[in-house]
């Protein structure tokens, strides 16, 4: 596992494709939130393989991913060595920053939770918010977003 | 009689590393008591007042134990154990 240090070191680093892929499911289940996973190879964090998850909680303010489809899923990354690199989820009514209870809940701190606002242009075209994050120990940390 | 229990992430501060551990005990909540007599604060992760935390989800051989019979699930040799938070938010 690359360790990330420094004030201005932590980016995520993601293709078009896969953050196309990721708006594109924000839009679609708008006005419910939409959550989901990038899995990449364990160490990689390159965020390859784009896995849209069902928001089991189907609600506008909050999600939660179906517990045996999260069992599934974490035992195919196992399989495939992989390790969930981005953790993604929409705000369809707030900006696109982490609330008390994304913090409350965030488990990863190796992840990058990417977080898509659809609250301009619900399922529409046009323009929507997307930023990362680092939440470690209750602390949120805001990273650059590079598209390759 | 020995079951092994599967530790995510999270937790693996917890087991040195350990993405698993062997464990004995008749049902979940012995198990979970095991296990953290071996790596004390584990029993605190999982537990809230002597209940299952909302938010951390615990499979016996890949059915969720809210299916089951939560705490009191009966576990046999051989059994696996996985814990896996929650991804959840608002």
């Amino acid at each position: 596992m690359l360790l990330m240090t420094g004030e201005n070191s932590i980016r995520l680093t993601v293709s078009r494709s896969v953050v196309d892929q990721m708006v594109a499911h924000a839009k679609r289940d708008h006005p419910d939130e939409a959550c989901g996973v990038v899995a990449g190879p364990e160490g990689s964090d390159t965020p390859e393989r784009f896995v849209p998850m069902v928001n089991a909680a189907r609600s506008m303010t909050f999600y939660e991913f179906d517990s045996l489809d999260l069992l599934r899923l974490y035992r195919e990354m196992n399989r495939r060595g992989e390790e969930p690199v981005i953790l993604y989820h929409s705000h369809t009514a707030t900006e696109a920053y982490p609330s008390q209870t994304d913090i409350a809940y965030a488990n990863e701190p190796h992840a990058h939770y990417v977080l898509i606002s659809t609250r301009e242009c619900g399922s529409a075209d046009g323009p929507v918010e997307l930023r990362s994050f680092r939440i470690m120990d209750g602390e949120v940390t805001e990273e650059d977003v590079e598209i390759t | 009689m020995s079951v092994t229990v599967e530790i995510p992430t999270v937790l693996r501060g917890l087991t040195d590393g350990q993405r698993a551990v062997s464990a004995s005990g008749e049902n979940l909540a012995a198990v979970i008591s095991d296990v953290d007599a071996k790596h004390n604060g584990f029993a605190d992760r999982l537990l809230d007042s002597g209940q299952l935390r909302r938010f951390i989800n615990i499979y016996v051989n890949d059915e969720d134990v809210r299916f089951l019979q939560g705490l009191d699930t009966p576990l046999a040799d051989g059994d696996v154990v996985t814990v896996l938070p929650a991804v959840a938010g608002g």
